[in-house]
């Protein structure tokens, strides 16, 4: 699904966000840009230390400035969110942009009841009465798909088990019918059965409350279930990005490939799993030019990259970044071994 | 002769209350569990968190009280202080944990950690150990001078194979490994996924395989194990689990694991609320008056189902 420009909700314009260790600063998210639009759902996909939920925290403005440097343009329905100090932002997180977090234990209050936690954002930003809060997080525990809602209104966290803490979590996040949602990892700590069903309550948030919503996370089956279109992050860029059935049944960079294919399929048993070499650099040792992933692809001619890798739209909508898709494969398709 | 055989094992916690602190109920943690491993098999044991599968494995290495039931080594119980001492059960059965950061010393450097094992059970010359332990460092694939690092300097992928090195350090017949790669990340979780294959096969190792992972357990498992509450569902190999699932239980853990098939995408979730509505409507048939799954019921050669009686005859026909 994909919609023209005109129904931007939110526009990422050559943001990176350094972090500062030992009096410098280093890129943790270098130069990344991307839309979100109203009515979907874009994954941002990779592994730990790719960047993505520091790409997540810096739209939510939950960074300490005197302890990162942020640059680029985050423009979200008009405004933009780079340039907002905390009181700005005040007016914005909860209200217009909601965050789920992984962990549901500690991002809710312990000593709260559930339903003054979820009074609190009501209370913040609109001028509801007493009663209407209340028939309002009535409403919102329904819509998450909590059975008796009044009961669970008056319990703790502790006395909820994780699913449950992870849907008062998201009913927080949508109480002020946000067009914007961040979830970062929401499933993460969940079993499968329960992921499914949380996944579920996501999507059909987003078809009532036609919002977008950023979801990352590193599991490739959450993505290929939910998302709409899909970014893939490695080392603080965006390597590809398209709709999810074009990454998944096309996937052109060597790091998408690479990655579906360590994935442990229904017929690998008899198998061994593909494995990238090497590793991913530390945020000091990253290289500021030439493509950050030719080092795990050593057999790649050095010719086939770019100097200063950009993105190329191989379809509609389809983004790779650097030219050396074009002649990558793997060392077993080219008959050499690894 | 199967190399571990488990019988009617149950682990209950007792609760404590009321007056002089009696014991007033139990916690059921894995309540009747029986199930064998067979040399250089890996088994799978499946099941949400709370199911019981890591107690069950605690059990069996000995981290876990038992309270009724056997656990037979090469046909002794090894429940027994001298059976275990005559068997050298604790240098036959070793252990892999999940969180790597936690499981290894961090004031001890990688030579000291891998040797400890060797240290407890063999008496080898200072010589003798490092030459040993060089080679279970080889087996992983890490470099030499790994020896005198410590557990902070390495990646989370390097500290579970360093995990593995001192499983392997004092020759076991069994290793239990409780959810060796949910920490990690997806290369990385097939670096270490091959490393374990590779190893079994040098070594003819047994793994009992603690995961909730169904597609990692697909990929690792001759046989798999459904638990839960406690007790298992359904037991058989990887394809009476994956291609003939009995139990409404596996069913729905099946159903629930998102695929990367994006074109099914809707089939594949009209498929599991149905699964899911199943479980609601029939979940009474398959669980008795407590909740508790039934006793295992054998269907084929290799199938088990927690069944409830009445429904042999129907399941029977079907499968007929």
């Amino acid at each position: 699904m994909l919609n023209n420009d005109s129904d931007k909700l939110l526009t990422i314009n050559d943001v990176s966000t350094a972090f500062k260790i030992n009096g410098k600063y280093y890129d943790a998210v270098s130069n990344v840009d991307l839309e979100v639009h109203p009515d979907e759902i874009l994954a941002i996909v990779g592994e730990s230390g790719c960047g993505k939920s520091t790409l997540a925290t810096t739209v939510m403005g939950l960074h300490d400035p005197s302890e990162t440097q942020i640059s680029g343009e985050i423009d979200f329905e008009g405004q933009d969110l780079a340039k907002l100090d905390e009181a700005g932002y005040d007016k914005i997180r909860g209200k217009k942009i909601g965050m789920i977090f992984q962990d549901p234990l500690s991002a809710l209050n312990p000593l709260k009841r559930v339903e003054d936690q979820i009074q609190e954002v009501l209370i913040y930003h609109t001028d509801m009465n007493s009663t209407q809060r209340h028939d309002r997080v009535i409403e919102l525990l329904n819509q998450v798909g909590i059975d008796n809602p009044e009961r669970t209104a008056h319990q703790f966290p502790h006395q909820l088990s994780g699913g449950m803490r992870q849907r008062i979590v998201i009913a927080i996040a949508i109480a002020c019918k946000p067009d914007l949602i961040i979830a970062d990892e929401p499933t993460t700590a969940l079993d499968v059965t329960i992921q499914a069903q949380i996944l579920d309550v996501l999507r059909d948030i987003q078809k009532e409350n036609h919002a977008g919503i950023i979801l990352i996370t590193h599991d490739l089956g959450v993505v290929a279930e939910t998302a709409d279109r899909v970014a893939v992050m490695y080392a603080g860029q965006i390597v590809e990005l398209g709709t999810a059935a074009q990454i998944f049944n096309e996937p052109k960079h060597p790091y998408t490939r690479s990655l579906l294919r360590s994935m442990p399929q229904r017929d690998t048993y008899n198998d061994e799993l593909y494995v990238i070499k090497g590793m991913v650099p530390s945020l000091q040792k990253m290289p500021t030019t030439g493509d950050r992933f030719a080092p795990r692809i050593p057999w790649v001619p050095a010719d086939a990259h770019e100097e200063n890798p950009t993105m190329h739209e191989v379809e509609d909508g389809h983004f790779v970044r650097c030219t050396c898709y074009k002649v990558f494969k793997f060392p077993d398709e080219e008959g050499i071994l690894s | 002769m199967s190399l571990i055989e488990v019988k009617n094992l149950k682990v209950h916690y007792p609760i404590r209350g009321g007056f002089f602190n009696r014991v007033v109920d139990n916690v059921k943690a894995v309540d009747g569990v029986s199930f064998s491993i067979e040399e250089g098999e890996t088994i799978g044991l499946v099941g949400e968190s709370g199911s019981g599968k890591s107690t069950t494995g605690k059990a069996i290495i000995g981290l876990e009280e038992i309270t009724s039931g056997s656990i037979l080594y090469k046909g002794k119980d090894v429940t027994k202080r001298t059976h275990r001492k005559q068997l050298k059960y604790d240098e036959a059965v070793q252990m892999i944990f999940q969180d790597s950061m936690s499981s290894l010393n961090p004031r001890k450097r990688i030579e000291d950690i891998i040797a400890e094992p060797l240290r407890n059970f063999e008496h080898l010359s200072k010589d003798e150990e490092k030459l040993r332990v060089l080679q279970l460092l080889d087996i992983v694939g890490l470099d030499p001078d790994a020896l005198y690092k410590y557990p902070h300097q390495f990646s989370g992928g390097q500290r579970q194979r360093i995990g593995v090195a001192r499983a392997v350090a004092t020759d076991p017949s069994l290793i239990i490994a409780d959810e060796p790669v949910s920490a990690l990340d997806l290369s990385v979780q097939a670096q270490v996924l091959n490393f374990m294959k590779k190893i079994q096969r040098e070594f003819n190792i047994s793994y009992l395989f603690i995961s909730h992972d169904l597609g990692v357990v697909r990929h690792m498992c001759d046989k798999i194990a459904i638990m839960h509450r406690g007790r298992l569902v359904e037991v058989g190999t990887r394809d009476d689990i994956y291609d003939n699932p009995q139990h409404i239980y596996t069913k729905r853990l099946l159903a629930a694991i998102p695929e990367t098939n994006v074109n099914n995408r809707e089939q594949n979730r009209e498929r599991r609320l149905k699964i899911e509505q199943e479980y609601q409507n029939e979940q009474s048939q398959y669980y008795d008056a407590d909740g508790l799954a039934f006793p295992l019921v054998q269907i084929s050669d290799t199938h088990f189902v927690a069944l409830p009686k009445e429904s042999l005859n129907k399941q029977g026909e079907v499968n007929g």
